[in-house]
């Protein structure tokens, strides 16, 4: 990708690599985190550049800051030259600056043309002109290729004529550079190749494209230059044609792979507890956006950890949720103690001696205007009740005083609010939940997300102590260290699919990455 | 990041707010009566205290029955129309036929209260129950299934009595709605009793504590491993009952069941539940709040009519503090989140 674009690549006159675009030193903190730090990125004229990094390395909070949806709390922004500050995303798109995120903005009951050109109607104050909308509409899907009449309503168009109507209206709006916010997840491979050769055409028209992905095989086709990102800092940029995916890779994760392996003595562990086998689940008329998933098969022992490795959209939390009867599945079964069980219904799943802490504790898990009592026995009245109807309150109490010493919950009364708590202790909560259900297979999603480390500590050892007493742990994290520091024995996935399986022993960030990015379904 | 909360472990210091909160329809009933009092001291006679609690005893059992479908987040607005429907198949069942709907007094013969009260509370757990698989299988929303129920119950009251009144019951049917157990009035004690079996029910039962898990988070209850759908078929149900037990208490007071009977009770009815404190969204409420609402509405009412006030102007006031009222659970619910 060396050869200057088309005839209408922009002039050379500013001295070498004015770019289009130069982020510097832009940092950002949330309460406690701190989310950027320093971060610098530049992008040509007519260039495709890549941002990578693993989950939570901070591309999507650079996204809303160059989006104009966020402020930096540090840091300048060049665009031709100009220092600009968006106080909003629409300041940003007037300066030719249009975001595409992963699910699409547009209103599926509108048309085409009304998508296109949303807000910015052709047409005197009262009344639009329907007539030159659709010119208008017109002229920029056949940039994209679109061959649809601007009056379809959006409804009716797949994903893929989705994200081209998306394009379009970036187009409709003169931008000069488009972000998309992992374009191909949700394509198939032919669409994939589509978009590439939309992209292609907007290139040699001129405009510039940042495009995050985690799919570097799609980096080392498409793109011409790369930044990578990890923990919120820049540790990498150049021109993709002088790297190697196994170079990106290794700066992706980069960092000291010895990090606290924490002292756990590998158990030994007992007789397979569950097992799945080719669970499939395949996209439905109401739901398109959902990840499929084919064929997954795993096995996880009494006193065992397995983690689940992947990226964003791998499949690894439909995985749990169609194992725990959360989701419907396709195709496959699950078999407990070696029995085969029909799961339909969490219900099923739990009689069964099957339990999940969901990853969004808030919205799945939590009743927050609720006390920290009914929170923590709601699963296991059976342990607390009286004549099958009745609450025997002080057994609950008890209940909840056993979980609170055993876990560590740091909470005033069994009557506080649970929404009152802290993360870690909130996430405390919902394990004690669990384990007063005396599970044998127990699947964690998440376990840490949004907790604090010292918490983060105490929740793996919580993992090991479970582990110890012979339930059977499936954890899944986005955090690769999370995942090596806890896990007995690591299955990778990849768009749906087991792509690896790695022991402890010879499991390392690199490997488990490669598997996550580039693995090709395991044979059964 | 709102995780990043530091834990108080200690007992938090008096939140006026919260107490404001938890208390406010309780002391808002009394400061109410003491104006009432002030106005017009004949309001705190015995008498006409028992007279208030028996004019909220029927809108106060049905509101009872609403607790349980607001605490999921529900709503049922048929309650009027089945109550009516309820009653007429009672007076039927009480008179053994539609032929001399009204022979008044001794002379009726039929089946006795017994039969009429579970007829009236037959129709209303069947009522409350189809409600119920249309939300739950068919997934239409509460709001407008109940809102179809209202129409469909009144025009089968209508169908069922030929649009006419059915009146003249026994003694022993009527003692129900206008008999007196010592100085207090039948329905005051089925209406009491009722709410303490209800309290215990939400407070101390397994299915209450599911109740108040379904109406939290649903998502968060089905994953914990309850059956959402048969949790939400049941507070239709409980609505049901507590429909026909209203409507055969309602016929005994009045001697009398017709088509158009409790039209509008669903405005009062959640207008208790609402100023009650318990919160539309779902999850939080009582029913000894929704005893306190039911009084506040009959207190206001009655002491408006003491103090001569248009029974217009009353059902103005009556939207205008049921608007606040939600207003206010608004107000407590973003405070609980920011807390």
């Amino acid at each position: 990708m060396t050869t200057q674009a088309g005839p209408q690549a922009v002039p050379q006159t500013t001295p070498p690599a004015a770019p289009l675009l130069r982020m510097t030193g832009i940092g950002k903190r949330f309460p406690g985190v701190i989310a950027l730090d320093g971060v610098d990125l530049e992008v040509g004229a007519a260039e495709i550049h890549a941002l990578l990094g693993e989950n939570g390395a901070g591309k999507s909070t650079l996204l809303k800051i160059l989006s104009g949806a966020q402020p930096p709390d540090t840091g300048t922004i060049t665009l031709g030259g100009d220092t600009v500050a968006f106080r909003s995303p629409h300041e940003a798109q007037m300066r030719g600056i249009v975001t595409i995120y992963q699910e699409f903005t547009l209103a599926p009951n509108m048309t085409i043309a009304e998508n296109v050109f949303i807000g910015r109607e052709p047409g005197s104050r009262l009344f639009m002109n329907w007539k030159r909308m659709a010119e208008a509409t017109r002229v920029v899907t056949a940039r994209v290729g679109l061959e649809r009449s601007p009056m379809t309503l959006v409804r009716d168009l797949s994903v893929a004529e989705q994200q081209m109507v998306e394009i379009a209206r970036a187009l409709s709006m003169d931008s000069r550079l488009i972000v998309m916010d992992e374009p191909t997840s949700a394509l198939s491979a032919s669409e994939v190749e589509k978009l590439f050769a939309i992209v292609r055409k907007l290139k040699a028209d001129g405009i510039s494209v940042i495009f995050v992905t985690h799919r570097l095989e799609e980096v080392m086709t498409i793109c011409d230059r790369y930044t990578v990102l990890r923990d919120g800092r820049h540790v990498g940029k150049g021109a993709v044609a002088e790297t190697s995916i196994d170079g990106i890779i290794r700066m992706m994760v980069g960092r000291a792979v010895d990090t606290l392996f924490s002292g756990r003595e590998s158990a030994t562990p007992g007789p397979v507890a569950l097992e799945a086998k080719g669970i499939t689940r395949r996209r439905h008329a109401q739901d398109p956006h959902a990840i499929e998933l084919d064929g997954v098969s795993l096995a996880v022992r009494e006193g065992e950890i397995l983690g689940i490795a992947g990226l964003v959209g791998a499949g690894r939390t439909e995985t749990a949720r169609a194992i725990f009867g959360a989701d419907p599945f396709d195709a496959g079964e699950v078999l407990i103690g070696g029995q085969k069980v029909s799961i339909r219904t969490p219900q099923d799943a739990i009689r069964a001696g099957v339990g999940l802490v969901p990853e969004d504790r808030k919205q799945q898990a939590l009743f927050l205007s609720l006390a920290i009592r009914t929170n923590l026995s709601i699963a296991a009245l059976d342990r607390i009740d009286r004549f099958g109807i009745f609450i025997d309150h002080k057994k609950e109490t008890a209940l909840v005083e056993e979980y609170k010493k055993l876990l560590n919950i740091r909470m005033a009364s069994p009557e506080q609010l649970v929404g009152n708590l802290s993360g870690g202790n909130q996430q405390k909560v919902v394990l004690a939940r669990w384990l007063a259900l005396r599970p044998k297979v127990l699947i964690v999603d998440e376990p840490t997300r949004g907790i604090d480390v010292g918490a983060k500590v105490e929740v793996h050892n919580l993992l090991f102590e479970m582990a110890k007493t012979g339930i059977a742990v499936i954890a899944i994290s986005s955090e690769l260290p999370e995942i090596l520091a806890v896990s007995d024995r690591i299955v990778t996935m990849r768009e749906g699919r087991v792509t690896g399986e790695v022991s402890r022993a010879e499991a390392n960030e690199e490997r488990l990455m490669t598997l996550m990015t580039l693995g090709r379904a395991k044979a059964a | 990041m709102a995780d990043v909360k530091r834990d108080t472990p200690a007992a938090p210091g008096f939140d006026l707010f919260g107490f404001l909160a938890r208390f406010a329809p309780l002391i808002f009933l009394v400061v109410l009566m003491a104006v009432f009092y002030l106005l017009e001291p004949r309001f705190l006679s015995q008498v006409n205290l028992f007279n208030v609690m028996r004019q909220v005893s029927i809108t106060g059992l049905l509101a009872i029955g609403m607790t349980f479908v607001i605490l999921t987040a529900g709503i049922d607005l048929s309650i009027g129309s089945l109550l009516a429907f309820a009653g007429l198949v009672a007076a039927a069942v009480a008179k053994g036929g539609l032929q001399d709907r009204f022979t008044v007094g001794e002379d009726a013969v039929g089946y006795g209260w017994q039969l009429a009260a579970l007829a009236a509370i037959a129709i209303g757990i069947a009522g409350g129950w189809l409600q119920g698989v249309a939300i739950t299988r068919l997934k239409v929303p509460p709001f407008v299934v109940t809102l179809g129920g209202m129409s469909v119950f009144r025009g089968a009251a209508l169908l069922f009595a030929a649009g006419g009144p059915i009146s003249g019951f026994d003694r022993a049917f009527t003692w129900w709605g206008q008999g007196y157990i010592g100085p207090v009035p039948v329905p005051v004690v089925v209406f009491l009793v009722a709410a303490v079996i209800a309290h215990i029910v939400l407070r101390y039962t397994r299915y209450g504590r599911k109740v108040y898990a379904v109406g939290g988070n649903p998502e968060a209850a089905r994953l914990a491993g309850l059956n959402v759908n048969r949790i939400i078929l049941s507070v239709y149900v409980i609505m049901g009952f507590f429909a026909g037990l209203g409507a055969f208490v309602l016929a005994a007071r009045l001697n009398s069941a017709e088509a158009v009977a409790g039209t509008g009770y669903e405005l009062t009815v959640i207008a208790s539940v609402v100023i009650g404190g318990t919160s539309l969204f779902g999850g939080v409420g009582s029913v000894f709040g929704t005893v306190i609402g039911a009084l506040l509405i009959g207190v206001l009412l009655n002491g408006l009519v003491l103090m001569n006030v248009s029974s217009y102007i009353q059902q103005i006031i009556i939207g205008v503090i049921i608007v606040l009222a939600v207003a206010f659970d608004t107000f407590a619910k973003s405070r609980r989140r920011r807390a």
